[in-house]
């Protein structure tokens, strides 16, 4: 195997969701009751850990920022993460338009303020206002627990995979049997 | 049927002072004679027949009547099955909102308010049921399908109104009731007392919504499926031949839960809360968001409401 060249530093952070985690809808985990888990993003919110690929955080295991200097330019990935695909204004946009050069660990605002997982919500709201407006009301996106009580916000990123935000299709559950179908069973009085 | 009731004044009627035993235990024989015959199969006990509406009930009776009930279900399914009767709290009226240009048509919602609530499985008994339909129709029931089954969803083209009781403020259903075993309570859902419930479906005649469902048959539920955790009017495994219906999964609700819909949901389409808290997100989204009630013009008044959250 090659050894990670710089090319691959610039997308170091690219980590978020491969798509084997949309075959199954997010949804399936929270489900236990008022239990609310996960670490606390700022400003107290209770939100899930971020959907990382299996052993990859943290970023700086490899983006130690010595063996690998970070390498600015925008280019296409060869080397590293070349799964990932960005459909998400590709035109205009890259790795570390999000994820902070100097500190592979952590994502980073428009102002250059850096903003760590747990609160990329606020990275996404840069663009989408109205929809980081809805979410914190509860109106957009999920909330589990309790509803007079403590909640859990799913992350944007738990739904969106960042990098193809468009939600993945999904199987739907079997249909109502249709009436004509429903068998009468012996004995019963159906 | 040709017999009569011996007419009894207003106030009820003592029977003929019998010699050797005392009106109750005259009453007990008798009915439990009575039972029998009526069930054909001797399954209903005395104190099941003797049970009055569960609005009825003092407190005693209440406690005397689910310890009854978690025997009978111990018995049936060889596990502990836990019948609460919480009531409904103080200050909070339920409100539900599906956010109708998110859902996908999933049907994650429907199965699990089938396991959440203890349905029959065979044949499935759903109570929410997902309609498909095309967009260009707009909200028309005569172009929803409810049977779709494409490899994904969304379809292009089409649209998802996932239907289910919508706990009416003027509910249909409660008023056609012949023998009050359906009615609204104080937090908005409407009920069902099982065990008063005579089958006559009335009540799904009355509905508009498609919203109650009948046990046509013994509902088929398999021991190790069972919810434990259940509620007299909500989730417990229910007899054949009585009407049930969504109560907004009040096992859960009446604890500070959401629903199961709500926490299974991947789109987070469905909202739940309280119509009385200014500040929660039901009345957010109902100030705030384009709101709709579904067959308005019925003047059913649902606390369920559709909206567009985009
Ligand atoms: S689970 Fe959510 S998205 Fe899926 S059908 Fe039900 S309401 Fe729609
Ligand atoms: S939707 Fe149907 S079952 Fe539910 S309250 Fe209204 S009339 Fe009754």
């Amino acid at each position: 195997m090659r050894l990670p060249t710089l090319s691959t530093l610039a997308a170091g952070l690219l980590i978020l969701l491969g798509p084997a985690v949309f075959a199954d809808p997010p949804a399936a985990k929270p489900l236990s009751g008022t239990k609310v888990e996960g670490p606390a993003a700022p400003e107290g919110l209770q939100v899930p850990s971020p959907p990382f690929s299996e052993g990859i955080f943290p970023c700086t295991s490899c983006h130690d920022g010595k063996s690998m200097k970070p390498n600015l330019k925008r280019r296409e990935l060869t080397d590293m993460h070349t799964d990932i695909a960005l459909h998400h204004g590709p035109a205009s946009r890259w790795c570390l338009d999000c994820h902070d050069a100097n500190n592979r660990d952590s994502l980073h605002l428009a102002s250059g303020e850096k903003v760590p997982f747990t609160a990329s919500y606020q990275l996404c709201g840069q663009c989408h206002g109205d929809k980081l407006r809805d979410w914190r009301v509860g109106v957009h996106g999920k909330r589990t627990g309790s509803w007079n009580g403590p909640k859990q916000y799913l992350l944007c990123v738990n739904c969106h995979n960042p990098h193809t935000p468009r939600f993945q299709a999904l199987k739907p559950m079997p249909a109502p049997t249709p009436p004509e179908q429903i068998q009468t069973r012996k004995g019963g009085a159906r | 049927m040709t017999d009569h009731k011996p007419e009894c004044p207003i106030g009820g009627c003592e029977p003929p002072a019998t010699i050797g035993g005392t009106r109750r235990e005259f009453l007990g024989a008798a009915t439990a004679a009575m039972a029998t015959a009526l069930t054909g199969c001797g399954t209903l006990s005395k104190e099941e027949f003797l049970q009055h509406n569960f609005r009825e009930l003092s407190k005693q009776e209440v406690l005397d009547v689910i310890a009854r009930l978690e025997k009978e279900y111990q018995a049936k399914y060889g596990r502990e099955v836990k019948v609460a009767n919480t009531p409904a709290i103080p200050g909070v009226i339920f409100g539900y909102a599906l956010d109708l240009s998110r859902c996908i048509g999933c049907r994650r919602c429907v199965h699990a308010c089938v396991k959440e609530n203890n349905q029959s499985r065979d044949p499935e008994i759903q109570w929410i049921r997902v309609l498909q339909m095309d967009k260009e129709e707009g909200v028309n029931v005569q172009h929803a399908d409810a049977y779709y089954n494409p490899e994904e969803v969304p379809q292009e083209g089409h649209f998802y109104m996932p239907v289910q009781c919508q706990q009416c403020k003027k509910p249909p259903c409660t008023k056609v009731c012949p023998v009050g075993a359906t009615w609204r309570d104080k937090d908005g859902i409407v009920v069902v007392d099982y065990n008063w419930c005579i089958g006559c479906r009335y009540c799904m005649a009355a509905c508009p919504y498609g919203a109650r469902h009948f046990n046509w048959g013994e509902p088929h539920l398999p021991a190790d499926e069972v919810n434990p955790k259940t509620h007299y009017l909500g989730n417990r495994p229910r007899p054949k031949g009585v009407v049930e219906k969504c109560t907004f999964c009040i096992q859960r609700t009446r604890n500070g839960q959401y629903p199961a819909c709500v926490e299974i949901c991947p789109t987070g389409s469905r909202k739940f809360g309280n119509l009385l808290d200014k500040d929660s997100e039901i009345r957010y989204i109902l100030e705030n968001k384009r709101v709709f009630k579904f067959k308005e013009d019925l003047n059913t008044q649902p606390n369920f409401f559709y909206f567009y959250g985009v």
